[in-house]
């Protein structure tokens, strides 16, 4: 048993460190570390900055420009790059399609579309829920019915993430009569297609994160069916165990609650007293962070499982459900630490480029937005409900 | 005992549920939030014709009743449809204020144009730096002038007049400032329940003599049978928008299909729901007592209207979570209305003071 990082590990850490320092810009780590999105192209030059050192993408092979990091150099590389407030790379193609390619897509759909991915000429987003299909997405009912050299794609997509950034879309499709899971192929959508109309969905805290898109007889070449015709469902799935992958937020939980230790000590409760010194306040501060400790750990013995060779199964549901709890609850936290500006919904104040002065001290009014934005995270990716059942079968046999 | 509303209270509440049904459905709240004043002066019009901001005065100030049961039936069903109008800073705090007896200079004259919806009030207490600790305020008035700054003040851009604590010669004091008097700086903005606030300062604002409604003694009674009730009124409001929100949940679990059933048939959620409902029976209970004790003296008031925040503060939370949860997706889209229910469970609990502040005024209040 050794829980501590190896040297190397460390010498990495520190690489890492030094790399962030130098290459990050300020003003996009700025605009990170106060909870706000950055820009399509704040984002996209940091993937070509970290794309220089093949440090862009880790579930990819070198051979394609994979970092080729191990698991725990996975986890260090991600915690560093939370903690300097790099953007958060597009999953869609670099974690998602780029994995569903390399194993199951043609020579030729390899050859074209990860290249373009990782240079960030196409940014994907990913077509899977609809309205009648989001627990149980075996249900969906977008068809793609075959026409001599294309499909004919008809129906709607919903919770599109950054859609209205995508250049293409990868869907799954019904083609099918077959039992539902023998029935739906995956296809790779060109979003300038006619027929296709992507709206937006405003969401809870009046961000727009998310899209619905409608398909309506849009012409799609069958070389872009990917793998087989009704096999969809096996490279859906292998998807999905990637999407889970980083869905600890172990990184982004610890940042969460340094700022919230942070709110805490410089909070004047109006009385001569400080946040900190409030004991139900601070038990909850402990809690949470005794939670995100045991996480931390609880994460790591995955992670190193699958660097001995094991596959993270369903452990990926387990550290969904306690990753999200931890993060709600730093959330909710936060958004109690700053009292009553907490009410202050001025999302104006905080678009690039205003010269208006936030309301109460600085950023507090965005920690209600976050924590009513943040209720998406036990919803998404598979509702925790959802990983209970998977559980349920997985490891209680039940 | 006998927990029937009587038949008053009962056409009350049938009246303002009728209103809310009728003439506040989802889109017309959406318009009124995204407009420019966050409130519909229509609407503001339509309520004080059916009487409302008289159904929570005293009938010694001309009002139709001011009782607790008056401010809990006319706030839940206000609650069920998440009504944005200015109504808990004009009719329970500023004209609740108005009506209090030992009020004088232009304050009793005011109090017919704001029953009749001719003038909006706001109660500028709170401020920067102090939280939710509103007992020691900075504002300073002396010499007919008033000196300061208030934080997060309800409806404080949308006011006709302020009614503005401070301490002066007098001790406490509470002072009529009118919108855009010389010295008063108001910057108004949205609150994540769709409602208004603002940040104001004043900066040698003169008040006469007429402007002065109270001081000493009279006004730390006034003022804290004001926030009494203010916090009162939410709690009673949170809990109609907890059973709105049940009520919707509930709903969905029935009509919302997969796997091929209505997902009510899955009995994780089924007890999941069953918890909420159990804790909204209790909610109901304590602002029921606190109802029927805002009449008590300010001891026992307080300590109940603090055990009632401080219950709702968590029950709101659990009932927005859960019903968040449950609808999924939807639920966290700004085109469905548990989103803005969830939205003013959550922020209910910074207003007045939040859950943890409440407990902690109770166990002062209980060893007092």
């Amino acid at each position: 048993m050794q829980l501590d990082y190896t040297a190397e590990d460390e010498a990495f850490r520190a690489e890492v460190r030094d790399f962030l320092a130098a290459r990050l810009p300020a003003d996009v780590s700025a605009r990170v570390k106060s909870g706000q999105m950055p820009s399509k192209e704040q984002i996209l030059n940091w993937q070509r900055t970290l794309n220089e050192k093949n440090w862009a993408v880790h579930t990819w092979p070198p051979e394609w420009g994979g970092s080729g990091f191990t698991p725990i150099q996975k986890h260090i590389f991600e915690e560093e790059c939370v903690a300097a407030g790099a953007p958060e790379l597009p999953p869609f193609g670099l974690n998602m399609l780029g994995p569903v390619l390399l194993k199951f897509g043609s020579p030729e759909q390899k050859a074209h579309y990860l290249p373009r991915i990782l240079d960030g000429t196409d940014w994907w987003c990913q077509g899977y829920s609809e309205p009648g299909a989001g627990s149980d997405l075996a249900s969906l009912k977008t068809k793609a019915v075959r026409d001599g050299d294309h499909y004919i794609v008809n129906g709607q997509k919903t919770w599109t993430t950054l859609g209205q950034y995508a250049e293409w879309i990868f869907c799954l499709v019904r083609t099918g009569a077959g039992k539902p899971q023998e029935s739906i192929s995956f296809l790779l959508v060109d979003l300038n297609t006619p027929g296709i109309e992507m709206r937006p969905i405003i969401t809870i805290e009046g961000g727009h994160e998310v899209n619905e898109v409608f398909f309506d007889n849009v012409k799609v070449p069958v070389e872009n069916l990917v793998g087989e015709e009704n096999k969809g469902w096996t490279y859906a799935k292998y998807l999905l165990t990637h999407e889970r992958t980083g869905i600890a937020g172990v990184a982004a939980s610890k940042q969460l609650l340094k700022k919230l230790k942070e709110l805490a000590t410089e909070t004047d409760m109006g009385d001569g007293t400080r946040l900190k010194d409030d004991p139900a306040f601070a038990e909850r501060i402990a809690k949470v962070e005794i939670d995100l400790m045991a996480m931390e750990l609880t994460n790591l013995r995955v992670v190193s499982k699958a660097q001995a060779g094991g596959a993270p199964g369903v452990e990926s549901s387990m550290i969904k459900i306690k990753g999200t709890q931890i993060r709600q609850e730093l959330t909710d936290l936060l958004r109690r630490a700053v009292g009553p500006y907490a009410l202050a919904y001025t999302p104006e104040v905080y678009e690039e480029g205003s010269n208006e002065a936030p309301i109460g001290p600085e950023h507090a009014a965005l920690f209600a937005g976050k924590y009513f934005n943040y209720r998406k995270i036990s919803i998404y990716g598979g509702s925790n409900e959802i990983q209970r059942n998977i559980i349920t079968k997985m490891v209680l046999g039940l | 005992m006998d927990f029937n509303l009587s038949e008053d209270h009962s056409l009350l509440k049938d009246m303002v549920a009728r209103f809310v049904r009728e003439k506040y459905g989802f889109e017309t709240r959406d318009k009124i939030i995204k407009s420019d004043t966050g409130y519909s002066p229509e609407i503001w019009a339509e309520l004080c014709e059916l009487g409302l901001v008289a159904a929570v005065l005293p009938e010694s100030a001309g009002g139709l009743g001011g009782t607790g049961l008056d401010i809990m039936v006319v706030m839940e069903e206000l609650g069920r449809g998440i009504v944005v109008e200015p109504y808990i800073a004009t009719a329970v705090l500023g004209a609740g204020l108005l009506a209090e007896e030992a009020v004088g200079g232009r304050g009793p004259g005011m109090l017919d144009d704001v029953v009749a919806g001719g003038k909006l009030l706001a109660l500028a207490h709170g401020e920067p730096g102090k939280r939710y600790n509103v007992g020691n305020i900075d504002t300073r008035f002396d010499g007919g002038s008033l000196t300061g700054a208030k934080s997060v003040v309800l409806n404080g851009a949308e006011a006709d007049t302020l009614i503005v604590s401070a301490n002066g010669p007098d001790g406490l004091t509470l002072v009529l400032v009118d919108k855009g008097a010389d010295g008063l700086s108001v910057r108004g903005f949205k609150t994540h329940d769709g409602g208004r606030a603002a940040e104001i300062s004043f900066d040698g604002v003169k008040v006469s003599a007429d402007d002065v409604l109270m001081s000493g003694a009279d006004a730390e009674a006034a003022l804290g049978r004001a926030l009494a009730r203010g916090t009162f009124a939410v709690c009673a409001e949170s809990l109609g928008v907890m059973e709105a929100a049940r009520d919707a949940t509930l709903e969905y679990l029935r009509t919302r299909t997969q796997f091929g059933v209505p997902i009510g048939k899955f009995q994780a959620l089924q007890h999941r729901l069953v918890d909420v409902c159990l804790e909204i029976e209790q909610a109901r209970s304590i602002v029921l007592l606190a109802a029927t004790n805002l009449e008590k003296d300010a001891a026992e008031r307080d300590r109940t209207v603090s055990a009632a925040k401080s219950l709702i503060g968590r029950t709101g939370r659990l009932t927005a979570e859960e019903a968040v949860q449950m609808h999924g997706g939807i639920g966290v889209t700004w085109e469905f209305s548990v989103a803005h229910m969830a939205k003013r469970l959550i922020m209910i609990d910074h207003h007045f003071g939040d859950t943890d502040y409440h407990l902690k005024r109770f166990q002062t209040l209980s060893a007092a």
